[in-house]
């Protein structure tokens, strides 16, 4: 079936299907950058495992960075399907000429910033994935599927942790509060460009890949937040948080987007740390490559003769 | 890794059941492929048994094709049991 046709009845596309070369690059360049999004975000939580206070917040962290590992290679594996080669993926990565998402560009600097990113970049995260389950690349959505019902879990344990913290001595609550006063805006950003702002959006809603406009993914992570906020007893750094009875939404004050953009170009916090740790990872483990290639071609000679 | 092979991975999630793709990885030979797969596709238990075999060996048919190739299918709608009258009143037919 054509492409446009398969599209107008809300169809999925398949490896094999004709495509746009253009609906090709799209979904690489997003896919990949979903992709390494995944393994760097592995970095800031990763900080935290050997000092995680006790070991059944150790054993829960480190399932979930082997989580985000997992995701990574299921995102890998969609984006294969396209007829790239994940090695190049990571050059791309590597060399700087494929992205990742900006929110991983900051520190962990205390234990409730794993509490903060589990409850609030997971949370975003989710909300952002949740509609690519639906979307129109068969092997993209997929993959997204497994990905949230993994996360939910994530969001989960941020939040218990940031609602221990909350309720414990004055200073593990002040320890929360400064967590999620960092991590609140740069969530946000996760929703992208404001819509008047975003020059792919429309032609990636018009393809079936995105689902809804970032600014309306962006007002239902708030409404969705807020009342956690609550329950968790603490503040968002935003004094223009309401609810707007009018709107049947929660108003909110502007997010500063210059930041965004300044992080997305390599001035954030953390953008050379993570990216030396991933070249060096990458490096210190291509000895284990080239003996699990040897090996494999060791035991294929012995089995000719 | 550039030159390991891509493998497709079939998980059965409990007896009984019939194994479903879930997805690929790459690995330098089968039994690394195996291991892989286990930790990637059955971090929860998904699965009782998987199967891996390399993609290059799969078969498949042409999407471009796909009406000419089911075409025969199309027009035996009388391999349903739809397709037939049944007077009122007749039980356990």
């Amino acid at each position: 079936m054509p492409f446009e046709e398969l599209l107008a009845e809300d169809g999925r596309v398949e490896p094999r299907d004709e495509m746009p070369d253009a609906y090709r690059r799209t979904l690489v360049r997003q896919i990949a950058q979903h992709a390494h999004s995944e393994i760097i975000g592995m970095q800031p939580e990763g900080n935290w495992i050997s000092r995680a206070p006790s070991l059944r917040r150790k054993a829960i962290l480190m399932a979930k960075v082997q989580d985000e590992a997992g995701h990574g290679l299921y995102l890998y594996a969609a984006a294969e399907t396209l007829g790239v080669d994940r090695e190049d993926l990571l050059d791309q990565l590597h060399t700087g000429r494929q992205k990742y998402s900006s929110i991983f560009n900051y520190p962990t600097l205390t234990w409730a910033d794993v509490g903060a990113i589990g409850w609030l970049v997971d949370g975003a995260a989710i909300v952002n994935q949740v509609p690519l389950c639906r979307c129109s690349y068969g092997p993209y959505a997929r993959a997204m599927v497994r990905v949230c019902k993994e996360e939910s879990f994530h969001q989960r344990q941020g939040f218990e942790i940031l609602h221990t913290l909350s309720h414990g001595t004055p200073a593990q609550k002040a320890m929360a509060q400064d967590a999620v006063d960092r991590y609140w805006w740069p969530s946000l950003m996760m929703f992208g460009p404001p819509d008047d702002d975003s020059p792919n959006s429309a032609q990636s809603m018009a393809w079936g890949i995105k689902r809804f406009s970032n600014d309306d993914l962006r007002q239902r992570f708030v409404d969705m937040t807020v009342p956690q906020a609550e329950i968790l007893g603490l503040t968002l750094p935003d004094p223009e948080i309401r609810w707007n009875e009018e709107r049947g939404h929660y108003d909110f004050g502007t997010v500063d987007f210059t930041e965004l953009f300044e992080v997305i170009k390599g001035n954030g916090p953390c953008n050379a740390e993570r990216m030396a740790h991933r070249v060096k990872a990458h490096e210190d483990g291509a000895w284990v490559r080239e003996a699990a290639s040897a090996y494999a071609s060791k035991r294929s000679s012995e089995a000719v003769a | 890794m550039r030159d390991w092979p891509l493998w497709e991975v079939f998980v059965r999630s409990r007896r009984g059941l019939s194994h479903v793709h879930v997805g690929s990885l790459h690995a330098p030979d089968a039994e690394m492929a195996l291991r892989n797969a286990r930790d990637v596709y059955t971090r929860r238990q998904e699965g009782v048994s998987i199967w891996v075999l390399p993609s290059a060996e799969i078969v498949a048919s042409d999407p471009g094709e796909r009406d000419a190739f089911f075409e025969p299918a199309a027009d035996k709608v009388y391999r349903h049991p739809t397709f037939y009258d049944v007077p009122e009143g007749v039980e356990h037919l």
